[in-house]
């Protein structure tokens, strides 16, 4: 049985969110209909996205490290969303292990996104249905395309190729060697949904940090320590020089 | 878990009504078997079950408000091999309609007797009907908790208490609003009622608080070690990928202070259970309608409050990304 995936790579994501605005653009113009996005130049912009890159500080000062992670559905093996969902709006299919929503079922009761412990289901304010990553089914699918772009769009987008794309039971693909050799791992792996999208860690790179660098040498603007005051009651410079 | 009025309503509406059915049916029980007397088929059953009907009517209704496309809001009952939710949607109607044949057999006269015992007891066939709409009630209550504890990672929920709680505490309601409707009726049932009225909401007291223990004893299984698969002890987010709100920072945070919800949880612990239980027992011993009435009200209103703390106290696990928890 196929079941396509993601692998991101946390070793290279720098954050662009390259992969959110491709991911936006793609499926606002295709299958999924156009997604919400409102007042977005506004005090509170709101909108529908299928992913998005958190970014998490690991560690404290000056031994931290800035993990960006990008987040979408993540295609469980044992959906949790799909087994609640009233009218079998939400399914995964079998072909290719893809959990989606089918849009002309969706009642929008919002009982998925209450069973999937990972917040990867969005309700649509405007078509009011639930709204999920899709793993780009009408890209991947599309022989219209040439085949090396047959991709969802955020592998196809991302500058540092940090996402990897395909199926995750074959164990000769590029993601299962990936997953197999650098300890890909699945997320919040003690509620047994089985994520098919992995995440490869970050690999360890070793920084000596000297004293010097955390605390400016020559501190032109005085900003790591004040400048030394007198005090009130000391003479000042009209004190001594009057006569 | 950010609490809607239109599920609290529902789930208050008809824990009432199935509580105010099982007293309309374990009346009709007890007098087919010579414990109490016969009851008047009009003004008792029919009218019980005209109250059971708008209580119910009224739920579904409110319940239409949580959905964002209620027309399509038929399809809902096509997977009850899977989802709890579905068999809620199922079961409500089902218990409407025995509802309305059991009041309407009453109303019209309709019954047959089935089976007379050798003692001379005759069950009839209203009794069947109330069997069944009995068990369809209780069943209801199991769906509508279910609902809440399949829910395995929102550990405040995924416990048999969930179940335990909506089905005694919709008892308790429906027994004191029984109270208030026999004192307008049927004035001898006053007395059975109120005192189960008053039994159901201690023992109601008794589950809520284990679960309000249980819940404040709760480790829960996710952090954000695991959320992100990275073993480090300090983690802190910087950015949260959006800048405004969005809808998951919305749906599972109730978005008010630890002092409101401090002050709903005492508001519903004393509305749902010491006040009734006196009023019940004031109203019992001097036979008034008004008192009865009234305990049946606060009682609703501190299940409301009840109903509100349950959603509120849930903790997502997906706040973990948005560091809510």
């Amino acid at each position: 049985m196929t079941q396509l995936a993601l692998v991101i790579d946390l070793n290279v994501c720098v954050g662009c969110h390259a992969c959110v605005t491709s991911c936006k653009e793609w499926n606002t113009s295709g299958a999924a209909g156009p997604m919400s996005d409102d007042r977005p130049y506004g005090k509170d912009p709101t909108g529908t996205f299928f992913n998005r890159v958190q970014t998490f500080e690991i560690g404290q000062f000056p031994n931290t490290e800035t993990v960006h992670f990008p987040k979408s559905c993540l295609h469980c093996e044992d959906a949790p969303c799909v087994p609640v969902c009233p009218t079998g709006a939400s399914h995964k299919r079998e072909l290719d292990g893809i959990v989606l929503v089918d849009y002309d079922k969706c009642i929008g009761c919002k009982y998925c996104s209450w069973a999937c412990p990972y917040g990867a289901r969005e309700l649509d304010e405007h078509q009011k249905v639930m709204k999920k990553c899709t793993l780009c089914v009408d890209r991947i699918y599309d022989e219209a395309l040439p085949e090396r772009e047959r991709k969802p769009a955020c592998v196809m987008a991302c500058p540092t190729s940090a996402r990897l794309y395909g199926d995750v039971h074959d164990p000769d693909s590029e993601v299962s060697v990936a997953i197999r050799e650098r300890g890909g791992y699945a997320l919040m792996p003690e509620w047994g949904t089985k994520p098919a999208n992995h995440y490869l860690p970050r690999q360890k790179a070793h920084v000596r940090i000297h004293e010097d660098e955390l605390v400016r040498a020559d501190n032109p603007l005085k900003k790591e320590r004040k400048k030394p005051m007198p005090d009130k009651d000391s003479p000042s410079l009209d004190d001594v020089t009057s006569w | 878990m950010h609490p809607a009025f239109s599920v609290i309503f529902l789930t208050t509406l008809i824990g009432a009504a199935q509580g105010l059915f099982l007293a309309l049916f374990v009346t009709q029980w007890f007098a087919t078997v010579g414990l109490i007397a016969p009851q008047d088929s009009v003004q008792f059953y029919a009218m019980g079950n005209v109250v059971v009907l708008v209580l119910l009517g009224l739920g579904l209704f409110a319940s239409f408000f949580h959905l964002g496309r209620p027309e399509r809001a038929w399809r809902s009952a096509t997977r009850w091999r899977t989802s709890w939710l579905s068999r809620e949607v199922i079961v409500l109607p089902a218990l409407m309609g025995f509802s309305f044949i059991h009041g309407a057999m009453h109303l019209l006269g309709w019954d047959a007797v089935l089976w007379t015992t050798a003692g001379g007891v005759s069950f009839t066939l209203s009794l069947l009907v109330g069997a069944l709409g009995a068990l369809t009630a209780l069943a209801l209550f199991i769906s509508t908790g279910m609902i809440y504890a399949c829910i395995k990672f929102l550990q405040e929920w995924a416990s048999p208490l969930t179940v335990v709680n909506f089905t005694v505490l919709g008892i308790a309601s429906g027994f004191t609003l029984a109270t208030a409707f026999a004192a307008a009726v049927s004035p001898e049932l006053v007395h059975p009622f109120g005192i189960s009225a008053i039994a159901f909401t201690a023992l109601g007291l008794v589950t809520r608080v284990a679960a309000l223990i249980r819940n404040k004893r709760l480790k829960h299984k996710s952090s954000l070690q695991t959320a992100i698969g990275v073993r480090h002890t300090h983690i802190q987010q910087k950015a949260q990928g959006a800048m405004g709100g969005s809808f998951n920072t919305r749906e599972f945070f109730h978005g008010k202070s630890d002092a409101v919800v401090k002050t709903v949880l005492w508001t519903f612990l004393l509305l749902t259970f010491p006040v009734p239980m006196l009023l019940v027992w004031i109203g019992m011993t001097a036979e008034a309608f008004g008192v009865l009435a009234l305990a049946f009200a606060v009682q609703y209103l501190g299940l409301v409050c009840e109903r509100w703390f349950f959603f509120a106290q849930a903790n997502h696990p997906q706040n973990l990304y948005y560091q809510t928890i």
